[in-house]
């Protein structure tokens, strides 16, 4: 293990190398790249929310001056139904039928046609030119009217039980004997609870601009959560090969894993092939709204048995998330998170991914696992109330600590969720007075994290600085992370390391930025090919003072004879040795790359104070103070930065965010005007304490921090209003309405 | 996409006549608050646009010979803020005008353009509304005066006639001892839209109401002035009694729609709850006055 400790530069907030640009508006997005003689894509969408396509006819549109290409499903490479073809989590079986519908629309928004024009307007009306004869066929949007026996089935060749069935997969995860578990408790609650699907909100929406030349030669600059997923992606669904397509990313303005898919990217690739011009496309707020991941809605039972001294005998929960209008709907992180802070002996924890006529979910911040641990906490704060426990002590009885094993598999290693427990309860925020109408919650949450592929390069410059080049995308404050990683190794200022994002032409392969892994897996892939680079320098000390590499140290940022026995010579600083390369063995320089491992799970606590006004319904979170293993917080700032970004996104769910249908099975408010996420303030200051016990099997300790923080927030707010009113919440969002409603609802 | 001309004439003549020349594809652009937004949407497809925001007397703030105001059609929410006496006086009214949008939004929205949009939930039409301003209008007809809650029509639509512009607002004297307060209920703590939105404004004689109007906006087609609750109010000492009496005239007066912005049940419950707090905060600037 390398853990380093007196740092200099780990732990720094440093000045992140983007902000600069980002400040200044000088950052380049999706949306700011142009070319000369660029043209303008458009997308027809279905206005029904389940169609058959009987015929499209696109001569008017094709016939209209100005208009390029225009392209259908028969462009686009079909992916025949009963082959899977994975790519990741996705498959591209579902991919090539979201990214435009095939013989079916199946929601409103689902891309038809695509046109690209010389200008935006007459782009859109060529949109409004394209005769689409569709029979319009019944639909479904919410779960229980998915899954009625005579509901309209999306897609025949699905099959649940031998039968056609809008049920697309079940997913179980086990141990121990459920039953026997429950014959020894003493007390048990079950309760029921539903989520409505909330949109991951990032500010720009998708956008791309891609430019195909004669030769297939394929140039994109787009807005994703990964180069290598749109290079991938963009391949399957145009027959282009990969080595032909060079993915550039641009600056990102937010994902939270909604940008781990394509939706642009392929229909402005074969636009722009069709017309032998660069296409632009930019989804407006709506387009992004109606069409592009929301994360599930769900309905779920919990039910958890435990004996009078509070330790937890079985647990079992039963998830139903919604997939959108295709299979995947993230139940494995309902399904195998849930009850992981927890050391149960019987679990039985299962889910359903169910088909309806909306949009296809996406990645959200810990897929699945806020649904079930809303759910999962809510009945731990109701088991805490009937055994008169403290709902941070109930927690505690129970911790996974060290050689726990999770439900889903693993045995944990050194983790640190009883830390974050005990953080919580000595926090003075867990006993500060409360006032009239507040009331105060806890919740606890966990989330896989990831590893997965990484690559890097870190190059010395002539003058003895550094270049390192990733290939993740960097949406938290990555850049300014490796860059305290890198300068810490080499013992340089940070200034002087320079931290690029690559394109998939000039950096190896690189998973995307998702799972909490980039810093994990970048720092990793860094710091093996920055010790290479120190092995090098060392042996290029060695040779110019003719000694043995090992009596040469690395320090400070030079070398250093390891030992008076060494001999007696002046350091060799980096720029000293960067200066003599051409003459000692050539360029200075070490890629590494690598399918990480060792990712392990985070945990986090949250306190939540509100304030109820009960006359009006309306919640206000009035303290908020989030506790999570961080692992080793490398550049504290941005921790932080994620720990409140979660919590943010989770008051919103919790209070007011909610797609609301119109009778006709539409979104009625697709913008952030009635899709009410939190604005400023709304929200308290919200605190952040890191508790950091290093992941053992990682060279800076690091552990994923981006998703935990927001899996426990709904059901801390949640427990927060029980115990400010005395009502239990069991659907979201808690609304003024339906606040409203329970509050006067008779007891 | 057809072309768009634009016109920012200096005086209110010209105005007018290139406003009523345009016929029905010419706007009106005040802010630009809600119609950028529309046009931005695809709902509303100008040909001529006419900028009133060079016209002198749509961007003043006068102060009447009789103590009452005169407040330009165009004059934004932020600069109505700057007014030194202003919003002593009336400063429900400032608060409801103040609470459209947020400090970007303030420096351009204006109370003409919040109520010629014709939104039953407009922000300053209810305290308008409450105060008696009465609007000025010129028209190729030459110009009239209307009571403010005469100008609403429906959701988007007003009772102006062809060519017709809204030149600014009167608010009458104020004899000591009055008050006026706007209280809106939203979801958030602010860029939101009234879910329902309460304006009183009140006079105090020896502790007794002596005069009082009603405006309650996003409960019903238009805002509604509601004399009912006003009645209620008047002659009591705004004891509980009273203050519930005018809570369900205006429960009562809601004729509200089913929507993503709040339900019949909740709008109805909240709209007497809101007059209560309203009536409370109008009531005490009064005492103070
Ligand atoms: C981010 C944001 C937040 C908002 N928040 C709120 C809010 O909290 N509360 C609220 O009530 N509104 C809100 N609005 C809506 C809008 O800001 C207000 O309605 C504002 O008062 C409109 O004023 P304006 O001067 O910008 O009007 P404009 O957009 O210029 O005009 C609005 C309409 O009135 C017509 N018009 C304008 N002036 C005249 C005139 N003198 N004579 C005849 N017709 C005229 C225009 O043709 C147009 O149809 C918000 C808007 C945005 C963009």
């Amino acid at each position: 293990m390398n853990i380093i400790t007196n740092n200099k530069w780990i732990g720094q907030r440093t000045i992140r190398p983007d902000g600069a640009d980002k400040v200044t508006g000088r950052a380049a997005f999706a949306a700011d790249t142009n070319m000369p003689g660029m043209i303008w894509g458009k997308i027809l969408r279905s206005p029904h929310p389940h169609a058959r396509i009987r015929s499209i006819d696109t001569s008017k549109a094709e016939a209209l001056p100005g208009v390029k290409a225009v392209v259908t499903s028969r462009d686009i490479v079909d992916f025949p139904v009963d082959k899977s073809v994975m790519l990741g989590i996705q498959d591209m079986r579902w991919m090539c039928r979201n990214v435009m519908a095939r013989d079916k629309a199946l929601f409103p928004g689902h891309p038809v046609a695509a046109v690209a024009a010389t200008t935006e307007a007459i782009a859109a009306r060529a949109c409004e030119l394209i005769e689409v004869d569709y029979e319009v066929l019944p639909w479904s949007i919410e779960i229980d009217d998915a899954l009625t026996p005579d509901a309209p089935v999306l897609h025949e060749f699905i099959k649940f039980e031998g039968k056609p069935s809008n049920i697309a997969g079940r997913l179980e995860v086990k141990k121990g004997d459920i039953a026997e578990g429950f014959k020894q408790a003493e007390v048990v609650i079950e309760r029921s609870f539903t989520t409505r699907p909330v949109h991951q909100g990032y500010i720009e929406p998708h956008a791309c601009l891609i430019s195909v030349a004669p030769d297939n030669k394929t140039t994109i600059w787009s807005s994703s959560q990964g180069q290598f997923m749109v290079r991938a992606m963009t391949a399957y669904l145009t027959g282009i090969p990969q080595s032909d397509i060079r993915a550039i990313p641009a600056e990102i303005g937010g994902g939270f894993g909604g940008k781990t898919i394509v939706y642009l990217e392929p229909l402005a690739t074969l636009l722009a092939k069709k017309s032998g011009r660069p296409v632009k496309m930019v989804m407006t707020r709506e387009e992004v709204m109606r069409a592009t991941g929301p994360t599930s809605g769900s309905k779920s039972t919990v039910k958890i048995g435990a004996k009078k001294d509070g330790s937890i005998v079985a647990a079992q929960g039963t998830f139903y998330l919604q997939a959108g209008a295709l299979p995947g709907s993230p139940i494995r992180g309902a399904v195998g998170c849930s009850f992981s802070p927890y050391d149960i002996p019987n679990v039985l924890s299962v889910g359903f991914d169910v088909l309806s006529n909306r949009s296809k979910v996406a990645a959200y911040r810990a897929p699945g696992a806020p649904i079930g641990a809303y759910a999962v906490e809510c009945v731990m704060d109701e088991l805490a109330e009937a055994l008169k426990m403290d709902p941070l002590e109930l927690r505690l009885k129970n911790a996974a600590r060290q050689g726990t094993k999770a439900a889903f598999g693993p045995v944990f290693p050194r983790i640190g969720y009883v830390e974050t427990l005990q953080a919580a309860r000595a926090h003075p925020h867990y006993s500060a007075p409360l006032g009239k109408l507040q009331g105060r919650g806890v919740a606890s949450g966990f989330w896989f994290n990831a590893g997965g592929e990484s690559s890097a390069q870190v190059n010395i410059t002539e003058d003895g600085n550094v270049v390192v080049t990733t290939g993740h995308p960097d949406i938290g404050g990555s850049r300014a992370a490796i860059a305290n990683i890198c300068a810490e190794l080499l013992g340089i200022d940070y200034r002087r390391v320079s931290v690029l994002i690559g394109d998939t032409a000039t950096i190896g392969f690189s998973n995307l930025t998702g799972g909490s892994r980039v810093l994990f897996a970048s720092a990793m892939v860094v710091t093996q090919s920055t010790d290479k680079i120190i092995t090098t320098l060392r042996e290029r000390a060695a040779k110019i003072w003719e000694i043995d590499p090992e009596a040469v140290k690395w320090e400070n940022g030079a070398a250093h004879p390891a030992s008076p026995n060494a001999g007696k010579f002046e350091p060799l600083t980096l720029a000293e040795l960067a200066a003599k390369a051409p003459q000692m063995g050539g360029p200075i320089g070490a890629g590494v790359q690598l399918n990480t491992e060792g990712a392990e799970g985070g945990f986090g606590t949250h306190i939540c104070d509100v304030e109820v006004d009960p006359e009006l319904g309306i919640v206000r979170v009035i303290r908020y103070t989030a506790v999570q293993d961080v692992g080793r917080a490398i550049h504290p700032g941005y921790v932080e930065g994620q720990m409140q970004g979660g919590v943010a996104q989770g008051i919103g769910w919790a209070l007011n965010e909610e797609y609301i249908y119109n009778r006709d099975g539409k979104v009625d408010n697709p913008g952030f005007l009635d899709y009410r996420m939190p604005v400023c303030s709304d929200l308290p200051m919200l605190d952040t304490v890191m508790v950091e016990v290093p992941n053992p099997k990682h060279p800076q300790g690091v552990k994923g921090v981006g998703e935990v923080p927001l899996v426990p927030v709904m059901a801390a707010v949640a427990n927060a209003i029980h115990n400010a009113l005395g009502k239990r919440f069991y659907s979201l969002p808690m609304s003024p309405p339906r606040v409203l409603e329970v509050i006067e609802a008779k007891a | 996409m057809t072309d768009i001309r634009y016109l920012a004439p200096s005086t209110l003549n010209e105005a007018v006549s290139a406003f009523a020349a345009g016929g029905s594809a010419a706007r009106i652009l005040a802010g630009g608050t809600d119609l950028l937004v529309q046009m931005r949407a695809g709902s509303v497809k100008p040909g001529l646009i006419v900028d009133i925001k060079k016209i002198a007397e749509m961007t003043a703030i006068e102060q009447t010979a009789d103590g009452g105001f005169r407040i330009g059609a165009a004059v934004p929410g932020a600069v109505l803020a700057e007014h030194p006496r202003f919003g002593e006086v009336w400063p429900g009214v400032l608060e409801a005008v103040n609470l459209i949008g947020s400090t970007q939004v303030q420096g351009r929205a204006s109370a003409g353009g919040n109520l010629c949009n014709g939104s039953p939930a407009g922000d300053s039409v209810p305290a308008m509304v409450a105060a008696g301003a009465i609007v000025t209008v010129q028209g190729p007809n030459g110009r009239r005066e209307l009571p403010v809650e005469k100008v609403p029509a429906g959701p988007g639509r007003t009772n102006l006639l062809p060519g017709e512009i809204l030149v600014s607002f009167t608010l009458p004297t104020r004899p000591p001892g009055s008050g006026d307060a706007y209280l809106r209920m939203i979801p958030r703590t602010e860029m939101d839209i009234a879910v329902v939105g309460v304006g009183v404004s009140l006079t105090l004689k020896g502790g007794v109401c002596s005069a009082a109007r009603v405006g309650l906006g996003a409960v019903a087609p238009t805002v509604l002035l509601v004399e009912a609750a006003a009645k209620a109010l008047i002659g009591s000492k705004l004891d509980d009694a009273a203050l519930n009496a005018a809570a369900n005239a205006c429960s009562a007066a809601c004729r509200p729609i089913d929507d993503k912005r709040g339900t019949i049940v909740y709008r109805t419950k909240i709209a007497g709850v809101l007059l209560r707090r309203t009536a409370a905060i109008a009531a005490r600037r009064a005492r103070e006055n």
